[in-house]
């Protein structure tokens, strides 16, 4: 019972580590450019003209 | 705890919509925080926006040609998930921060939530797997990927996004046409009904607190509850604005960690921590 409370305690670093692993995976695979790409130009979806 | 929520909430806003030059030129920012997203739903259309929309990157991630697993906006997720939860929704979200301005306006007979709230409470995730993931690899338009999301329904694009480009960009004015309207439409059937319902669309649209909410359970920001101390005098639940029971606060994916309750609470057994039990 208490290892289940630990881990559940311990989930919170647990994804936080998963996040800053899949950073790293998306910023290898270079999804950031894609994100940058995406963001620095007018949606023109996003603002309901496209 | 109520005035401390509110600075945060406009700093942020602030902080993360600085790009003044934007808001008088009609033009958005293209600096390198671009490549960043903020944790909470605010449009990069926005012409004072300094970093990227977390559900646009995943859409511009699942719009790519081929299918790619969208890792850096999962990382993103993981990320202010694992760390604040809902605590994005109550505290740093420019949407949300709109949404409880315009439901302090005094009307009769304000509602905490809607009619059916038990099913239309998962409306977030069919717009999250729909619109967002779906639609936005195959769905809509043919099998030309676009963010169907933000295109269809996303009011913070409309406000934070539209409404300011178009009030100071001729050209882009010229094109408005009937996606616009729908889409003013949604913005306006959402301000209305929030000067009346607490929230609407965080309960029962939104994508990224249907994310968040999923992390609600583990996340590092919990509100404490202490059951020995509790009187059970019931305050927490009659301040908590989206109703939810003493044992469901902090854990429930609908709890925005606004902390009402603790604020409410004559004993000070509900408070801010870093573990959900005392």
């Amino acid at each position: 019972m208490d290892f289940w409370r630990d881990c559940r305690r311990c989930a919170w670093v647990i994804g936080a580590l998963i996040g800053v692993f899949l950073l790293g995976l998306g910023a290898s695979e270079g999804q950031f450019n894609v994100i940058w790409k995406k963001a620095v130009i007018i949606c023109l979806e996003c603002i309901g003209i496209g | 705890m109520k005035r401390l929520r509110l600075v945060v909430q406009l700093l942020f806003t602030i902080v993360t919509n600085g790009y003044l030059y934007g808001f008088l030129n009609g033009k958005i920012y293209r600096g390198g925080l671009k490549y960043v997203c903020v944790p909470g739903l605010n449009c990069y259309s926005c012409p004072g926006a300094v970093a990227a929309c977390p559900i646009g990157a995943l859409q511009a991630l699942l719009n790519q040609r081929g299918f790619q697993v969208p890792f850096a906006a999962l990382g993103f997720f993981f990320l202010f998930g694992s760390l604040l939860g809902r605590f994005v929704c109550g505290w740093l979200c420019p949407f949300g921060l709109v949404q409880d301005l315009l439901h302090k306006i005094p009307v009769f007979n304000k509602k905490k939530r809607l009619p059916c709230h038990n099913v239309l409470k998962y409306g977030k995730y069919v717009v999250l797997i729909l619109l967002v993931c779906t639609g936005s690899m195959f769905l809509w338009g043919g099998f030309a990927k676009i963010p169907a999301f933000c295109k269809y329904l996303c009011p913070s694009g409309t406000l934070l996004g539209a409404l300011p480009l178009l009030s100071a960009n001729e050209i882009l004015r010229s094109q408005v046409g009937g996606l616009f309207l729908w889409k003013l439409g949604i913005l306006l059937a959402i301000v209305l009904l929030s000067v009346k319902v607490y929230r609407p669309f965080c309960q029962y649209l939104c994508p990224l607190g249907a994310i968040y909410g999923w992390f609600n359970r583990f996340s590092l920001v919990q509100i404490c509850w202490e059951a020995e101390k509790c009187v059970s005098c019931m305050a927490c639940e009659r301040a908590c604005p989206v109703a939810l029971s003493r044992k469901e606060i902090s854990r429930s994916p609908e709890c925005i960690r606004c902390g009402k309750c603790a604020d409410a609470c004559p004993e000070k057994c509900l408070h801010f921590s870093g573990k959900d039990r005392c």
